[in-house]
């Protein structure tokens, strides 16, 4: 493993000298307004797009792919190269203040194919923008913000990916604004869209788990049970401080009837998440932290397997140590980070002993990160996992090493 | 040409410590340290096998939609039985409806002899019916079954002193039970009045682990197979929610489960313990060493195996009677558990013990002193040994 894992390193670092040149004539950037203070509501706008003469439609998309090594309690899978995403962007301004935006994504090769965003947004006032189409609900930070290129880390996070099921799209509408002051921003999100189903305490995972939900590919097309999913947030973003967000997701995700005939009472999910970024000024330390609850309405007379209350988080340390040229490109930058990040997945206690069900996860992951340019991140990740089951034996131990790359295109 | 000299050592740092530092990658636990992994010897199509079992018997959830309940106690093997060792209270099964051995279990129709005590959303789950007994059985490790099935009933019968012709105060008999036609007779099996002798579950009242692993599905999971049919909740025969393949597969992996590793053999302490375990007549119902006879499996054949238990039913007395019994044992009579891997429990139980048949005893000394009826005796002797003594009886105890 040592000399594998050495030689496609070395290759990799010896090989940067003969990155090859791209012919920018055909294809051009579009241009971002810089001038305003950029929240993560705005990640979906914030991605660079290339435009074709006149064409009055922009695409864009970004790749990643990585190498790892893994190994948990000794046993490994062996070295697995994996083509994590391929996700494809499709802008359109119809009218100067109503624009389309779509993404498309393959998940490990064709594994997965989902539409995680495709919707029309018509701008009435800054503060009164209606959206509609298949929506990113804003639970969160990351579910907004989850484009690989802008990460330091391969794995995206646990909390935001398994327990809030990022990245969660669903169809529906609603309306968003922001307010500009002089070193503030203030905004508002609120939608109403289809939401989760009853396979969030009904699955494999063993563990009350919200992205199964995205299981249901009938979501698109029609609601579980006819409640709507309520989604909402507020952010704040002051230029020297940083930005704080508040989001809420609530709804019945449960079948309680069909066919006019009651089969269960309405049951309830509902996540609440705190996020928060900054720079820090001086040093340009980028702190990057987001924590959520879920409480779920699980049946009494069901397995407490499927917790009733969950929480956890993560918070990204990204720390630039070169901002130079390098290698020919003008602007790299080379980072080390660390993310720590923690699950509890199940906050509930037993009911024939009273003892607490333990049932998670913890993980460090430092990494070096290098951005020959703003746009594509080449990363070397190492990841330290501990996962305690239910009863809270001896954690399981899984540790290794991660090497890839996450492009913008 | 600086600032490559540093990114090349920031990234040859980095892959330096990753690829020096073995420990950066966790090593496998001990062997001994662990319950679960293969008996040697298997061949490659056994180890397949094995596998397949061990991704059935760990990994497999069942749901709703995979034919999870409507009744049921667990969703999965591994949830009774994590790291293939002993369960936990909240796994606990309760059995209720026999109190005697000659009238059977009279709740039957009422969704007996197990409970399921939990349901899938929209169902209610079982309840106790007035007036009928029960037992709580914390879930047994898995570990050895197969060496344990593989016993001959012959030893079984040498070992039984059903009226107690030594006058040692301790019979042991093996319990009689009518066995399902999916079972397969064992060679040399022994048979009275159409019963056969049946060597696992708390109570001594399933024959074999093709018996209890179609079983468990059923009762525990509320899952069909061809071998167990019938829906606990609706009494109905259904089509089957688990595959024969499947089946045999858990089957064959619960048999050929490694042994547990001793630990510390060589410690003075844990060999005096292992002295006073025989000086005070512990051994004679914990058997120290017990053999194979043939196998269709090879590593399990004809092999001598130290399991501390006579797989046999004893009277336990009043404290350990809960009133509710199985097959032909009567309310007061367990089968000797084996005492392997039990220094291991705690691993498996999150982090602390649930001993005997309900996990009422939360420490090894708390279990000896719940022994009654036949081990009234050893009980008493334990009590009159010097603390020097007792500890090293217990510290032998969590060697095993």
């Amino acid at each position: 493993m040592k000399k594998t894992l050495l030689l496609i390193l070395l290759s990799t670092a010896a090989s940067l000298d003969a990155l090859a040149q791209i012919d920018p004539v055909l294809l051009r950037r579009v241009s971002k307004d810089s001038t305003r203070t950029q929240l993560n509501m705005d990640a979906v706008y914030n991605r660079p797009f290339l435009q074709l003469g006149k064409l009055p439609v922009s695409l864009g998309g970004y790749v990643e792919a990585n190498y790892q090594y893994l190994q948990e309690n000794g046993v490994s899978e062996g070295h697995q190269f994996q083509m994590r995403r391929l996700t494809l962007f499709v802008a359109s301004t119809i009218y100067k203040r109503i624009k389309f935006l779509s993404e498309i994504e393959f998940e490990d090769g064709t594994k997965e194919i989902n539409i995680e965003f495709a919707s029309v947004d018509i701008e009435i006032a800054p503060l009164l923008n209606l959206r509609g189409g298949v929506v990113m609900n804003p639970i969160g930070a990351f579910n907004q913000n989850h484009d690989g290129p802008k990460w330091e880390f391969i794995d995206r996070p646990v909390s935001a990916t398994q327990m809030l099921p990022a990245t969660w799209s669903n169809v529906g509408f609603g309306v968003f604004g922001k307010k500009y002051t002089d070193n503030w921003v203030y905004a508002y999100e609120a939608y109403l869209t289809n939401g989760f189903d009853d396979k969030i305490i009904d699955n494999s995972e063993n563990k009350t788990f919200l992205p199964a939900s995205k299981e249901n590919r009938d979501r698109f097309e029609e609601s579980f049970n006819g409640i709507p999913l309520v989604t909402g947030k507020v952010a704040v973003k002051n230029k020297q401080i940083g930005e704080l967000g508040l989001s809420y997701m609530g709804g019945v995700y449960n079948k309680f009837e069909d066919d006019g005939l009651t089969l269960d009472k309405k049951r309830r999910v509902t996540a609440c998440a705190v996020d928060f970024n900054t720079i820090l000024p001086r040093v340009g330390t980028q702190i990057t932290g987001e924590w959520a609850w879920v409480k779920v309405d699980v049946p009494d007379t069901y397995t407490e397997q499927y917790g009733s209350r969950q929480q956890g988080g993560f918070v990204d340390i990204v720390q630039p140590v070169l901002k130079k040229p390098m290698f020919g490109f003008e602007k790299a930058v080379l980072n080390v980070a660390l993310r720590g990040e923690y699950v509890d997945w199940n906050r509930d206690h037993f009911k024939s002993t009273g003892g607490r069900i333990a049932d998670e996860v913890f993980s460090l992951v430092p990494a070096v990160s290098w951005r020959p340019v703003a746009q594509t991140v080449i990363r070397l990740n190492y990841r330290y996992n501990w996962q305690k089951d239910l009863l809270g034996n001896p954690p399981s131990r899984l540790a290794g090493f991660q090497f890839g790359f996450s492009t913008y295109f | 040409m600086q600032t490559k000299i540093k990114v090349y050592a920031v990234i040859l740092a980095f892959i330096g410590w990753g690829t020096a530092c073995e420990k950066a990658l966790p090593r496998p636990p001990a062997d001994d340290d662990v319950l679960d992994g293969p008996i040697e010897g298997l061949t490659h199509e056994q180890n397949k096998i094995f596998l397949r079992g061990d991704v059935a018997f760990n990994d497999e959830i069942f749901t709703a939609s995979t034919g999870l309940g409507p009744l049921f106690v667990a969703n999965s093997c591994g949830s009774c039985h994590a790291g293939d060792g002993k369960g936990h209270p909240f796994t606990t099964l309760t059995r209720f409806g026999q109190s005697d051995t000659i009238a059977g279990n009279l709740f039957l129709k009422l969704g007996g002899p197990q409970l399921q005590n939990r349901a899938i959303p929209g169902f209610q789950p079982e309840q106790i019916p007035a007036g009928a007994t029960f037992s709580k059985f914390t879930p047994p490790a898995n570990t050895g079954l197969g060496l344990l099935d593989a016993v001959p009933d012959a030893v079984l019968l040498s070992l039984s002193d059903e009226k107690d012709a030594d006058g040692d105060g301790i019979s042991g008999r093996p319990n009689w039970i009518h066995i399902p036609d999916y079972t397969a007779l064992r060679p040399g099996y022994a048979e009275r009045n159409n019963k056969y002798i049946g060597r696992f579950g708390k109570k001594a009242a399933v024959y074999d682990l093709m018996q209890q692993t179609a079983n468990a599905y059923n009762q525990d999971m509320g899952i069909s197979s061809t071998y167990e049919h019938y829906d606990t909740y609706t009494g109905q025969e259904i089509d089957p929610e688990v595959s024969n393949q499947t089946v045999l597969d858990v089957v064959f992996y619960l048999k050929t489960l490694k042994a547990p590793v001793q630990r510390n053999q060589q410690d003075a302490i844990v060999q005096k313990g292992k002295q006073v375990f025989t000086a005070i007549d512990c051994a004679r119902c914990h058997t120290p060493t017990l053999s194979t006879g043939a196998s269709d499996i090879t590593s399990l054949a004809n092999i001598t195996f130290s399991p501390y238990t006579d797989l046999l039913l004893h009277d336990m007395g009043p404290e350990l009677n809960d009133g509710y019994t199985e097959g032909t044992a009567t309310t007061a009579e367990w089968r000797t558990p084996a005492l392997w891997g039990l220094g291991l429990s705690k691993k498996s139980q999150g982090g602390q013990y649930f001993l005997l048949h309900d996990g009422r005893a939360h420490s090894i000394e708390a279990a000896i002193l719940l022994h009654g009826g036949e081990a009234q005796i050893s009980r008493n002797k334990y009590k009159l040994l010097p603390a020097g003594e007792k500890e090293a009886l217990i510290k032998f105890l969590e060697s095993l």
